[in-house]
């Protein structure tokens, strides 16, 4: 066989796996999303869930997973940016700084049922929190901290030098510089990370099995009395989230429509996911356009 | 007077001290970080650990007995905690799934960097994104959906097993594999490709013999990163395996993984009991594992650099 006829054999079996490829993903979406989206009415999202009989929503799933997600973001965003920076802008080149970043790469390739045994472990049991949002947020904070922390240390890192060394030649101390000029450069990208780890968050269920639990208490939307056991924002009660909720009917199977349920959750998940792929996208060039003056 | 103006002139200025300030407060932050890793391993370790010192599990027992039942004891007063069924279930469906996910991860990469149009190529991409960012419980539920159905037609049993596990974690961890892959590719620079055509290569010769051959070192970690992913994924192969920990006869009859029996088990065991002390002896595998995969993946990368 000559080169030419085995360089057109290549380029047909290339472009056929890719074809198979794209027919797997696509026959994915369209799975999950032809039999999720008829059960998904406006209805089924606000009513609560059943355990045994048919018929149940996930208005309370899909509130525990939102919050879940605030929080576990208001406790990691901080943590994230701040040592983001340190590695990118203090961090001096020796021993100690390569120990860090090789012990924060192990903690985002540690499986995230690890993650969640070790706040059962310490949280739940030893501190005696229990199954509850405070325990599930820890957790989904662990399970985020790494892969955030090094989007934003790649942010910082990825804005020019000579921005720095302006600042400095100006007069301004290196924290200065970082705070006024540096910072609103990396703005877009550490939106843009933000985003995409809010995805991954809110599509965690292994982490949060023992942590935030399995269980999901009917809410009283109108208590906001932040003690009480049925009020929305308490954060020591236990919250199954919607990925959760999922898996719980699939392994469980005590509900009458677990299929049909978890068809239709498994749809408004991917939409959730969706809708924050397109926002990362969306919000990350326009904001590079205002605060660059970028065309 | 003096003391005063001296004093004045010597002080930090403000500028200074939140400059302290603010170098101390991220330091914290990453310590934070590297203080939760650190705990997390030995948690997990000293928690596995009890296992064999506290509980008398023989650790060669442990590594290659196929039975596992911890609650009760053997003639020698040791308690049957065998985990090779897991382990076989584990590195079962991991490597099944990137024998799968490598050559259609690597077909891709190439069709994008080397073949697609640029329209194609704007396509193509976000799709990758979207599919990383599919949560781990719709691939399972589709797989317990689609897959075990059609494992069950085609070889009868339950559909249960290694097969369904594999197809399900194959779909996972292509988007990861691929997108790390066309990373790769794209690195490799426009020249060495331009350098084989002008000596007469078809475009195949100059993609199979100077371009992967180039990023060997790249996609070997895509390929670990992928494994690691799979390793360490819980939810989706639990729905899919069959979740009892026998050894597998055959690719379709239920089996476990580390991760499965974990998932299933720990909420129905009593802390500092024994069946529990033997599934934080699974978890410290895991554990271990996932280190393994992170030397392995670094090793590489240094190998690579030295070219």
């Amino acid at each position: 066989m000559n080169a030419k006829r085995i360089d057109k054999i290549a380029r047909y079996a290339i472009q056929t796996m890719v074809a198979i490829v794209a027919l797997i993903l696509l026959a994915l979406l369209s799975y999950i999303l032809i039999n999720g989206l008829p059960n998904a009415s406006i209805d089924f999202i606000f009513k609560p869930s059943e355990a045994i009989k048919a018929g149940g929503g996930i208005r309370d799933q899909l509130f525990n997973s939102i919050y879940l997600l605030v929080l576990s973001m208001v406790i990691s965003l901080p943590l994230a940016l701040g040592a983001g920076i340190y590695l990118a802008e203090f961090a001096p080149n020796n021993w100690l700084t390569r120990l860090v970043k090789t012990l924060i790469e192990i903690l985002s390739s540690l499986p995230s049922i690890v993650v969640g045994l070790f706040i059962y472990l310490l949280v739940v049991i030893k501190w005696q929190v229990g199954f509850s949002i405070l325990s599930g947020a820890i957790a989904l904070t662990v399970f985020n901290l790494p892969l955030l922390t090094s989007s934003i240390q790649n942010a910082f890192e990825a804005v020019d030098h000579k921005q720095l060394e302006a600042g400095l030649a100006l007069g301004m101390s290196p924290w200065k510089t970082i705070k006024g000029v540096i910072l609103p450069i990396t703005v877009p990208s550490v939106v843009m990370a933000i985003i995409l780890a809010s995805g991954r968050i809110f599509g965690e269920a292994a982490a949060l099995i023992y942590t935030s639990g399995q269980s999901a208490p009917r809410l009283d939307y109108g208590n906001l009395n932040p003690f009480s056991p049925t009020s929305p924002l308490n954060v020591m009660r236990p919250a199954e989230t919607l990925a959760v909720h999922i898996w719980k009917l699939n392994t469980e199977g005590l509900t009458a429509d677990s299929d049909a349920v978890s068809a239709a959750a498994s749809a408004v998940l991917i939409i959730v996911v969706l809708l924050f792929n397109l926002m990362a996208h969306y919000l990350g060039n326009k904001l590079e356009r205002k605060l660059t003056g970028k065309k | 007077m003096k003391a005063k103006a001296k004093n004045q002139l010597l002080k930090a200025s403000k500028a200074t001290k939140e400059n302290v300030i603010g170098q101390v407060i991220t330091f914290l932050c990453a310590t934070i970080i590297v203080t939760l890793t650190l705990a997390i391993i030995f948690f997990v370790a000293s928690r596995g650990i009890r296992a064999f010192v506290v509980d008398h599990i023989s650790l060669g027992q442990f590594l290659t007995g196929s039975e596992w039942n911890p609650g009760t004891k053997n003639a020698q007063g040791q308690p049957i905690a065998g985990s090779l069924p897991m382990i076989i279930g584990s590195f079962g469906v991991t490597l099944l799934a990137a024998l799968i996910a490598t050559p259609f991860s690597l077909a891709i990469g190439i069709y994008m960097t080397e073949y697609a149009s640029k329209r194609m190529r704007r396509l193509i991409q976000p799709m990758i994104e979207l599919f990383t960012g599919v949560p781990s419980v719709v691939y399972g539920f589709t797989g317990l959906m689609v897959i075990v159905p059609i494992t069950r037609k085609l070889f009868g049993g339950t559909g249960f097993g290694i097969l369904p596990g594999a197809l399900v974690l194959f779909v996972m961890i292509l988007p990861t594999i691929t997108s790390m892959v066309v990373d790769t590719l794209q690195r490799i620079p426009v020249s060495f490709r331009q350098a084989a055509l002008a000596l007469g290569a078809t475009k195949w010769q100059s993609i199979y013999l100077i371009v992967l051959r180039a990023s060997i070192p790249g996609i070997l970690t895509a390929i670990i990163f992928g494994m690691a992913r799979a390793f360490g994924e819980a939810l989706a192969v639990q729905m899919v395996i069959g979740n009892s920990p026998l050894l597998p006869t055959n690719l379709v009859s239920p089996t476990a993984t580390l991760t499965s029996q974990l998932t299933s088990q720990i909420g129905n065991t009593i802390m500092n009991s024994v069946e529990n002390d033997a599934l934080w002896a699974l978890a410290l595998v895991l554990l271990l594992m996932s280190l393994v995969f992170n030397l392995v993946a670094k090793w590489i990368g240094k190998r690579g650099e030295l070219k």
